[in-house]
């Protein structure tokens, strides 16, 4: 017994290291929403470019995304082509949460003239001027991107900005499955 | 032993010079101190009607971190969201007289229990608040192990086998 005892010290260095080891492959930036399988939290906005509101409410029957975005955002940049790229090859409806944007005087119509210089490939746009939307929606970081499913329930949430391969490999698949649920049939998650 | 003296005579300077200046280095810090705890009372002048609401608004600050810097609580943090988070908190205490509870679930519910400096006891977090204690509890089962096994082989297999070789070679040596 005691020839194995002398293991004992190895074995915890083992587990240790295991578990730093594993630690290594955590990424602290990811905090887990808990939104994820709740409803997408209400709001009422004005839009950028057109008048009256929008709401989640409106594209209830739909998987969507909500992107969040501020032209004083810099990953949203490297971010808006893969947007527009998504938006043109799979037709999904994304609603663009401009974040803070119209907060400050000195960025005034910087949201606009983003939009005019990079293209727009939002559906519509929901502008969020001093951030009591997006603390609802727990962001706290641009970008940021939801997935809604077809009943309005969040099923999916991405920190960062999206790079091509998120959405072939994460996103794209997930609108599909979403898709292909039958809606008013209760229990039938994909 | 004069010449020692004389020699050492400039380091003595020299070593009160270091002292003046390691006093300076103890001031500076101090006043760094001093201006850090400034700086942070003055993030926002918050008014308060009642001291209770002020107290509770006071200890959610230290409380609740700062999801974009993640080591900060909220009333250390310089981040936007810190700020928004604090106008959100202090309207909940002081508009909609929320308790502490009340405030911690509504940021719970959308950021998660990582906006919580103090995770709570639960399933997922049973083994951070209990891992220690069960790992202190490994080691002490060990060490009482291992001491009684040493104590046992001291007294007799070890010991007796010992002595039987040392009587050998002493009895050789005669």
């Amino acid at each position: 017994m005691s020839r194995y005892l002398i293991l004992v010290p190895f074995v915890i260095f083992l587990a240790l290291a295991g578990l730093l080891w594993m630690g290594l492959s955590i990424d602290p930036r990811h905090v887990p929403s808990p939104l994820i399988g709740k409803p997408a939290p209400a709001f009422n906005l004005p839009q950028l470019y057109k008048e009256g509101k929008v709401s989640p409410q409106d594209l209830k029957g739909k998987v969507w995304v909500l992107n969040v975005w501020a032209s004083w955002c810099v990953s949203c940049r490297a971010e808006h082509e893969v947007v527009t790229e998504f938006v043109k090859k799979y037709k999904v409806d994304v609603l663009g949460l401009n974040y803070k944007d119209y907060a400050t005087e000195e960025y005034g119509d910087a949201a606009k003239q983003w939009l005019a210089r990079y293209g727009n490939p939002y559906s519509k746009i929901a502008v969020d001027t001093d951030g009591r939307v997006g603390i609802d929606w727990g962001v706290y970081g641009v970008p940021e991107s939801f997935v809604i499913d077809q009943k309005g329930v969040i099923r999916y949430k991405f920190t960062g900005p999206l790079k091509t391969q998120d959405v072939e490999e994460t996103l794209a698949p997930l609108i599909q499955r979403l898709r292909a649920e039958k809606v008013p049939v209760e229990g039938n998650k994909g | 032993m004069m010449g020692n003296m004389m020699i050492n005579t400039p380091f003595f300077g020299f070593h009160s010079h270091s002292r003046l200046a390691s006093f300076m280095l103890a001031m500076v810090l101090l006043l760094g101190i001093l201006l850090t705890g400034v700086a942070r009372a003055g993030i926002e002048v918050r008014e308060f009607d009642d001291p209770q609401q002020e107290a509770l608004y006071n200890q959610l600050m230290f409380e609740l971190r700062c999801l974009v810097c993640q080591n900060e609580n909220l009333a250390a943090s310089n981040a936007d969201l810190a700020k928004d988070l604090r106008d959100e908190v202090y309207e909940m205490v002081t508009v909609q007289k929320l308790g502490e509870k009340e405030v911690k679930a509504y940021l719970v519910a959308r950021y998660g229990d990582f906006v919580l400096y103090n995770p709570p006891v639960k399933k997922s977090t049973w083994l951070l608040w209990f891992g220690p204690l069960i790992m202190l509890l490994t080691g002490f089962v060990i060490l009482v192990w291992v001491t009684k096994k040493k104590r046992v082989d001291n007294d007799t297999a070890l010991n007796k086998a010992k002595r039987d070789e040392v009587r050998k070679l002493l009895d050789a040596e005669e």
